[in-house]
């Protein structure tokens, strides 16, 4: 347990947090980012499958990278991905079944999601498992960290609630304070999440 | 005949891929730099989706539908799986097949075949076909036989070639020379 929290496991757990999000920075898996942060419920639950599913589909291909042919890893990876979001799902149907009819296609579109193939090619084709696991996980959660923010200022401003619960109280509503309905349309999603990149490179692109 | 001119405008215009449903965003914002390459890779999507559409439709159908293979077995939970290795084996195939029979296309298109098999836009059409089985008849988005599967699969393709084709011609015009 020792070697689990060296200095370079802590840094692959960091970078992609802050530096290196996979969001903010590489922008990818942006189609499921902008499509269910309408509200924090769903937002919280797709980030949730996300890090699992990434954490886990990393260990696995990194222990058998050794075995898998050059030429059809994709389909090794697309299939191994697969069969973990297949597992998800039937238990998403299974625990919160309200969250899976509305979250509808994109649980199974994680299976497309560049996060995941991006990591998989990228570091756990190279690595060993437990570094791959610890990479794996921080980018999942670098990835529910912004589908929350970007979910919860949607709910916030256009249903005046979070996760279902009304924070606005009704006497706002009595003086006239109406709900923002853009922040319910897609095209705001896209409009947060630039402004989400700007203050990230605000703060951390002094260095080049 | 009505029914299949209304799903394929729709599947353009009211359920567009990328408008609609973000889906396939990930290669929109990273090939539509200009017109040339945004349309070759929405030609090469459009191509894909027309084959793996209706090969997913009668899998659904015949094989992993309720009481497909046998009473009372119903596979359904097994579409992922199946649905992404056709997705990647035809990716594959027509990578194999536009290179043997057609260079000039294949080097146009070289590098964007192999990203189509992530492409979100062809899972996601496949999903929503797989959901849409269980439509009512009268509803516009109903899909109940093959030929329907094609004409989804051809108007979900031209309206997601449509969107990046055209933020492909913004993103020219508007390039700093």
């Amino acid at each position: 347990m020792g070697k689990l929290i060296s200095k370079e496991n802590k840094k692959i757990f960091t970078t992609p947090l802050s530096v290196d999000n996979p969001i903010l920075v590489q922008v990818l898996g942006i189609c499921s980012a902008l499509a269910v942060t309408s509200q924090l419920k769903p937002a919280i639950v797709m980030g949730l499958a996300v890090t699992i599913i990434t954490a886990f589909s990393n260990v696995i291909i990194s222990l058998i990278r050794h075995t898998i042919p050059n030429r059809i890893r994709i389909i090794v990876q697309l299939v191994v991905v697969a069969a973990l979001v297949t597992i998800v799902s039937q238990i998403l149907k299974a625990v919160a079944y309200d969250v899976s009819v509305q979250l509808s296609v994109y649980v199974g579109l994680i299976i497309t999601n560049c996060i995941l193939m991006g990591r998989l090619e990228a570091f756990a084709m190279i690595n060993k498992p437990i570094p791959s696991f610890i990479d794996g996980l921080s980018n999942g959660l670098g990835y529910a960290m912004i589908l929350v923010i970007v979910g919860a200022v949607r709910e916030f401003l256009g249903r005046g609630s979070l996760l279902g619960i009304q924070i606005i109280p009704d006497s706002f509503y009595d003086a006239g304070y109406i709900n923002n309905g853009m922040m319910t349309m897609p095209a705001m999603a896209l409009i947060l999440l630039g402004c989400v990149i700007w203050i990230h490179r605000a703060f951390f692109s002094e260095k080049d | 005949m009505d029914h299949i001119i209304s799903l394929f405008f729709r599947s353009i215009f009211v359920d567009n891929m990328i408008f609609a449903f973000f889906l396939g965003m990930c290669s929109f914002l990273a090939v539509s730099k200009n017109v040339k390459t945004s349309l070759g890779l929405g030609v090469a999507v459009t191509f894909v989706l027309i084959i793996t559409v209706p090969v997913d439709y009668l899998l659904q159908v015949y094989v992993l539908g309720p009481d497909c293979l046998a009473e009372g077995v119903d596979l359904s939970y097994l579409s992922f799986i199946l649905f992404i290795a056709v997705i990647a084996g035809i990716t594959q195939l027509v990578e194999m097949v536009v290179e043997r029979f057609s260079p000039s296309l294949y080097s146009s298109l070289g590098i964007f075949l192999p990203l189509i098999a992530v492409n979100c836009a062809i899972m996601g059409a496949s999903l929503f076909m797989q959901q849409r089985i269980n439509l009512d008849p009268s509803n516009s988005q109903y899909i109940g036989s093959v030929v329907d599967a094609v004409v989804y699969a051809a108007g979900s393709g031209i309206g997601w070639t449509l969107a990046i084709v055209s933020m492909g011609a913004i993103r020219e015009k508007n390039a700093i020379l």
